[in-house]
């Protein structure tokens, strides 16, 4: 899979019903419609209560083609592995088994499920799509939630603990395939699923998707609010083949020219108003920090 | 003193947090999930306010844990979820059961079983709040009808959960957390707040965590402080050490149900409308207690004998009340909304259990005065 997919060779291919019910200017759109776009029909999805449940939509409008079992919010990573051994009992090859599920259900509540699936070696795709608080029950912090956001939970002076590292977390159970990628790149995210899917093994993919709605921005910002995490190195997109990192895409030419400022970032967003200018001065120090090692 | 500084319309979530502020909450943990969100919500703000913590925990499990821990060390705690989340919660609800540890747990609920109907309304919760964690053991649930009602039984549950050491579960549903109404924020000490007891053994005196006084109080040291002491969801002696010995796990249980148990007229709460010579009684609560109500009026206009009891306490269950005012119905009517949970309960109160009825709703709308007057004719013999 060295070959990058381009507009022109992307497949036409759809798994999700136009007219879903998601908010205007979802990231998790983006994400859900090119990451089903990567895996074909051989699928089955796996997803707690999330946003992704509401975008799924409620019948007749519902959005997704595929066969998808809803799962209890704690349990993503453990259904997964189940529906993976039935399709060994049974002998069936070539089913992509996709856990889809967002940062709550990853990293705090599901974290537990994750990370049995990755130390028993299941043959599973996990996709993460990070909005970075939980949205669907309306705006409040979770561990994936940036420092000095504001949400319905952390509603004075934002949150004081810093972003939670899900994809190193998950990288220490040294899994053969794990990327990072982000809405406002949909093709590095279509390349990534399709190489992670050529992989045996736990895989996992965590997708920073940003949320109109919970950030504080115009739904048509999304993709401009998406790469501007990227450029500021906010968010880095990387790769992880059995243990060897790389940065990818954006993130890798961004080692060779200067980085946005973070506080464009920050001032895009009317989550981030409690940050003054010293906090972000300490937020731009720790950026550089990271990158100085990315560097090294 | 009823002032324009102490008069508010807003949401019953809202209410049971002006409640818990009243009665002197200072720790909170809690999830989102909804219908209950907005408890965690104001509370995040509330709290630091008054020098009070909130604290967003990972899961619902850890909030249960977190208010245990806050309490043993001499805070006034609470949590709140829905169905989903009271399952999830339910492992660490027994401990603090076990270990006699005072907590309060808010159940805004929603259709179930399993993620069911999150932003519908339902009263399914009933049997789980009894029943949902293992084992023998006595709980203390209450629900309330209005606004009003909500913040006083919220201030009921921090005092008996102080009381008799216990978590007090406070079961809401959809309707009430979400609907908006007047509520007036009584004045500090109006309504009696309860004190944690706290013990007067002095420092370096052997002191007894789990040896009742002789009202049956436990008296409390703040855990960490002065008495060194064993928290266990062991079976366990007057020192907290776990133990075996048939004799004291036979004298613990008996303790823990007992100390519930024997004090039903204590913890009944309960309202009563135009039930002097009712000919019908409709039996309800929460949501369902309003349309109930409504109806009442209504027919009471007609000159229908048609009264209401309302329970506020639902566990446990106020067998001898109901009986009482129930005995000189022709007919009884449980109203709820739920496939029956309470009226199992109520059948087994009264002296004729055939004059039982049930009317529910169960399709996450709210059961509306019209659906009982249906329901109430055909128990007439009138037809629909």
């Amino acid at each position: 899979m060295n070959q990058k997919t381009s507009i022109l060779n992307l497949t036409e291919d759809e798994w999700v019903n136009p007219g879903n019910r998601a908010c205007a200017g979802c990231g998790l759109g983006i994400v859900y419609r090119t990451a089903l776009k990567a895996l074909g029909k051989n699928t089955i999805l796996v997803v707690p209560p999330s946003c992704l449940t509401v975008l799924q939509g409620l019948y007749p409008i519902a959005a997704t083609k595929l066969p998808c079992l809803n799962v209890v919010f704690a349990s993503t990573g453990a259904a997964a592995t189940g529906v993976r051994a039935a399709m060994r009992a049974r002998k069936k090859d070539g089913v992509n088994v996709v856990a889809f599920a967002g940062d709550g259900g990853t990293g705090d509540i599901g974290i537990q499920a994750l990370s049995g699936a990755c130390e028993r070696g299941d043959d599973i795709l996990y996709i993460c799509y990070d909005n970075e608080a939980y949205m669907n029950t309306g705006v409040q912090r979770s561990g994936t939630t940036p420092q000095g956001v504001v949400t319905t939970t952390t509603p004075i002076h934002g949150k004081s603990q810093v972003k939670k590292d899900i994809p190193a977390i998950v990288a220490a159970h040294h899994i053969p395939y794990l990327a990072t990628a982000s809405a406002a790149y949909p093709l590095d995210l279509y390349d990534k699923v399709k190489k992670a899917i050529t992989k045996k093994g736990p895989k996992y993919i965590h997708v920073h998707t940003p949320c109109p709605s919970g950030w504080g921005f115009e739904p048509s910002q999304t993709v401009k609010i998406g790469k501007l995490a990227v450029k500021t190195g906010l968010f880095a997109l990387y790769e992880m083949e059995d243990g060897d990192f790389k940065l990818t895409g954006p993130s890798l030419s961004a080692l060779s020219k200067p980085r946005t400022p973070v506080k464009s970032y920050f001032d895009a967003q009317q989550r981030f108003a409690s940050l003054d200018e010293e906090a972000i001065a300490q937020l731009q120090h720790q950026v550089d920090q990271t990158w100085a090692g990315y560097m090294g | 003193m009823t002032t324009h500084n102490n008069i508010r319309f807003i949401q019953g979530n809202e209410a049971c947090v002006e409640g818990a502020i009243y009665a002197g909450i200072n720790f909170f943990a809690g999830y989102p999930i909804t219908p209950s969100t907005e408890i965690a919500e104001h509370l995040a703000s509330r709290l630091p306010q008054q020098g009070g913590k909130f604290i967003q925990m990972e899961d619902e499990i850890a909030s249960m844990g977190a208010i245990i821990g806050a309490s043993l060390t001499g805070n006034k705690v609470m949590t709140a979820t829905s169905g989903p989340g009271f399952s999830l919660k339910q492992e660490a609800l027994g401990y603090a059961c076990m270990a006699e540890i005072p907590c309060v747990i808010a159940n805004v609920q929603r259709g179930g079983p399993s993620t069911g109907n999150p932003t519908h309304v339902s009263q399914g919760d009933i049997n789980q709040a009894r029943w949902g964690t293992h084992g023998d053991h006595a709980i203390i649930a209450m629900t309330a009808s209005s606004h009003q009602d909500v913040f006083n039984i919220t201030v009921d549950a921090f005092n008996m959960a102080e009381t008799y050491r216990t978590p007090v579960i406070i079961l809401l549903d959809e309707v009430i957390g979400h609907m908006r109404e007047k509520l007036v924020i009584p004045d500090p000490g109006v309504i009696p707040v309860v004190k944690r007891l706290q013990t007067s053994v002095p420092k370096d005196v052997d002191y007894h965590p789990y040896l009742p006084r002789e009202d049956g109080r436990l008296p409390m040291s703040d855990f960490g402080g002065e008495h060194r002491y064993n928290v266990t969801g062991l079976f366990h002696d007057m020192w907290g050490f776990p133990s075996n010995d048939p004799k004291i796990v036979r004298g613990l249980l008996r303790h823990l149900v007992d100390k519930i148990e024997n004090n039903v007229s204590d913890i009944t709460r309960y309202k009563e409308y135009w039930l002097d010579n009712a000919e019908y009684v409709l039996v309800s609560y929460g949501a369902a207690a309003r349309s109930s109500i409504h109806l009442a009026r209504n027919r009471q206009a007609r000159g229908v004998k048609l009264g209401v009891l309302e329970l506020q306490t639902i566990w446990p269950f106020p067998a001898e009340l109901v009986r009482e005012k129930c005995a000189g119905a022709k007919a009884v009517m449980v109203v709820e909304m739920n496939m029956g949970q309470l009226v199992a309960q109520v059948k087994s109160a009264v002296d004729t259990p055939d004059k039982v009825f049930l009317c529910n709703r169960i399709d996450g709308e709210l059961i509306s005065p019209t659906d009982i007057k249906t329901a109430l004719r055909m128990i007439q013999g009138k037809g629909v």
